[in-house]
């Protein structure tokens, strides 16, 4: 931009005033360029809820897969409970039996409190206002300077055509009597302790060992392991492990660094790993990850699970006033996914997801940042503001405007 | 979220469509799994079970027999005998191994192979790394030097893990194979198209004629019955 122009004095001013312009208006077009490129004119507010559903009992040739699904707890376990109930929730709506289990709250009262399923209709007619409400903002002008993006697909506002799953309504409880077509069984530790296990402890902690009989007993005598071939209607059992790990459960991880004895959640996975692939049953556990201090333990557990989800909520951390975050109550982290019977598994498009909840959903996105419409190149971040304000502060005046902002 | 699965049922197939004596020791999955990965691939495990070829031990299964069980199994002791008395050695899982793979009078099978997947489960169900490089070392013992045969071994590893007893096991049979394939994923991360990168380093140190191990690096697709792999940069999504 620098040129050496020799002109009299009044062009000179008339030179200078179009170069002024010029520049205002490329600095325009390459924040419209860029506005452009990063956020295209559809909206990509796909909302993915996340259904947990076990496989279709019609195809009785299929073997259908067992999943554990493991839940990392985030600190204060409102959402991870929130996800436990929604599973359960699933299997009452889909006839499926349960199995609840909790060292902290008993499991009739988890039960009184799973969220009433939507009608079909009430939540097409919740979603559908919704996508009308973006639709008119959407405009069908053909872009002129993002053309390439023309004939993408648009990303579609909610997957209202696809059938998987029940939603809730987290502001309600569900009613009573969808309780009564189904078998549920519960095991609440406190209870449980006055029996004497039966099976061979091989060293684990004893609340785990009557949990495993208990779920052992409970696989045998309804026949989920297909040793009574008389059964006419074959059923899947949902067993819910809540806060397992804690110290309610006896095990002392989650509350020293060196804990007596670090074999017993693992073995304790392994078995259920194992009796859960001899039954038709999925399972969910939710474990207070951040609370347990042995690292190796985490990496063990992630390896003996199907599938790892970590909820990371912002309550209480500096993203909960971070402006790029507003829209969101926390970050959804997948640790790993299943690859049952087959080389690949079903990979999703993006890591990155989000969750909200609202007053009456709970629903996980993908993680979408607002426009960033700050004056700087890129965006602002506490860390970078921290960064600066230390460099003003040590007395680097030219440095003080922090390492990523590129002004020039 | 790699996993080098994918090379053991790779690994399966393929020594027993060569017609080794395969001892395939599976601690992760069930029977099943393998096995309709297995039929992907062109190889029935059930047939192979069959004929004698391939000797599978369910660790999931044994362990409950080990644990629920309610009579003594006839004869020989659970494989997985570790798990239920504390004992400290994998001695039960070796003799199995062990029996398993020496050749009985009629056998005409071509080399034994030991298949194992995966051992870091062994360490998860209370055995000490000791324990598990001794077991390793008895069945090179046993499979390489005095039957002939060879030992694949799955093993999952982070780079900033704080497992240290699984790193000791690792780094342990880092120096002692021959060769080693690490999968991992992309330094720069996801990518839909390119899964992970694969390092096959042939250990040509071992063998005393000073020269380097040969490393090799390629980067793989896994599809539905197959794995392509590709020079980097060059998968077919790129090009």
């Amino acid at each position: 931009m620098s040129e050496i122009c020799c002109f009299k004095g009044h062009d000179l001013k008339f030179y200078w005033t179009i170069n002024w312009v010029v520049i205002l208006l490329g600095i325009f077009l390459l924040a419209l360029t860029l506005l452009l490129f990063i956020f295209p004119k559809n909206k990509e507010n796909q909302r993915c809820v996340v259904k947990i559903q076990v496989g279709d009992l019609s195809n009785k040739k299929e073997k259908i897969p067992t999943v554990l699904v493991f839940t990392e707890e985030d600190k204060y376990g409102l959402y991870s409970n929130l996800l436990f109930k929604y599973f359960l929730a699933e299997g009452v709506v889909c006839g499926h039996e349960l199995f609840v289990a909790s060292a902290k709250e008993h499991p009739d009262n988890i039960l009184k409190e799973l969220p009433a399923p939507l009608l079909d209709d009430t939540y097409r007619n919740e979603l559908g206002e919704e996508a009308t409400a973006v639709k008119s903002e959407d405009f069908q002008d053909s872009m002129k300077i993002a053309w390439r993006y023309q004939n993408l697909p648009k990303m579609e506002a909610s997957p209202t055509s696809t059938k998987f799953g029940h939603y809730y309504d987290v502001s309600k409880t569900m009613p009573p009597e969808l309780f009564q077509s189904i078998n549920w069984h519960s095991f609440y530790l406190p209870e449980e302790l006055s029996l004497q296990p039966k099976m061979k402890t091989c060293n684990m902690n004893s609340a785990y060992t009557r949990l495993l009989q208990s779920i052992q007993r409970i696989i045998y005598q309804e026949g989920f392991d297909g040793s009574d071939p008389q059964k006419k209607q074959k059923n899947i059992l949902r067993i819910g492990i809540q806060s397992l790990g804690s110290m309610l459960w006896g095990d002392d991880i989650c509350s020293s660094d060196t804990p007596e004895d670090i074999h017993s959640l693992t073995k304790f996975l392994y078995v259920l790993r194992a009796l859960l692939r001899k039954s038709l049953s999925a399972c969910i556990i939710t474990v207070p990850a951040h609370l347990i201090q042995n690292k190796a333990i985490m990496e063990r557990v992630t390896n003996l699970s199907d599938m790892v989800v970590g909820l990371e909520s912002f309550i209480g951390s500096e993203r909960e006033t971070n402006p790029l975050y507003k829209d969101y109550h926390g970050l959804v982290h997948v640790h790993q996914i299943p690859r049952l019977n087959s080389l690949i598994c079903d990979v999703s498009d993006t890591k990155d997801l989000a969750f909200r909840l609202k007053r009456k959903l709970f629903t996980i996105e993908r993680l979408h940042l607002p426009p960033d419409l700050s004056d700087t190149v890129s965006r602002t971040s506490k860390q970078d503001l921290a960064e600066s304000a230390k460099l003003l502060s040590s007395g680097c005046g030219a440095m003080a405007i922090g390492k990523k902002h590129l002004d020039f | 979220m790699t996993d080098g699965s994918f090379l053991v049922h790779h690994f399966l197939s393929f020594y027993l469509r060569a017609g080794c004596k395969v001892c395939f020791v599976a601690l992760l999955q069930s029977f099943s799994h393998y096995n309709i990965v297995a039929q992907k691939l062109g190889v029935s495990l059930t047939a192979a079970k069959e004929r004698g070829q391939l000797i599978f031990l369910e660790g999931l299964k044994s362990c409950l027999d080990l644990l629920f069980g309610e009579k003594e199994q006839s004869g020989q002791p659970s494989p997985l005998q570790f798990l239920s008395e504390g004992a400290s050695d994998l001695k039960a899982l070796f003799d199995f191994v062990r029996m398993s793979l020496t050749p009985a009078g009629s056998d005409s099978w071509k080399g034994p192979v030991l298949l194992v997947d995966d051992l870091s489960v062994l360490l998860s169900l209370g055995a000490a790394p000791v324990a598990v490089l001794d077991f390793i070392h008895y069945c090179r013992v046993v499979v390489c030097s005095q039957l002939k045969g060879n030992i694949v071994v799955l093993v999952h590893s982070n780079e900033d893990s704080e497992d240290e007893e699984n790193e000791l096991v690792v780094n342990s049979l880092c120096h002692h194979s021959d060769l080693i394939l690490w999968v991992e994923g992309l330094a720069t991360g996801f990518c839909k198209d390119v899964h992970g990168q694969i390092k096959i380093i042939r250990r040509v140190s071992l063998e005393l004629t000073a020269e380097k191990d040969l490393v090799q690096v390629y980067q793989y697709k896994i599809q539905d019955k197959n794995v392509t792999f590709f020079a980097r940069g060059l998968s077919a999504a790129v090009l």
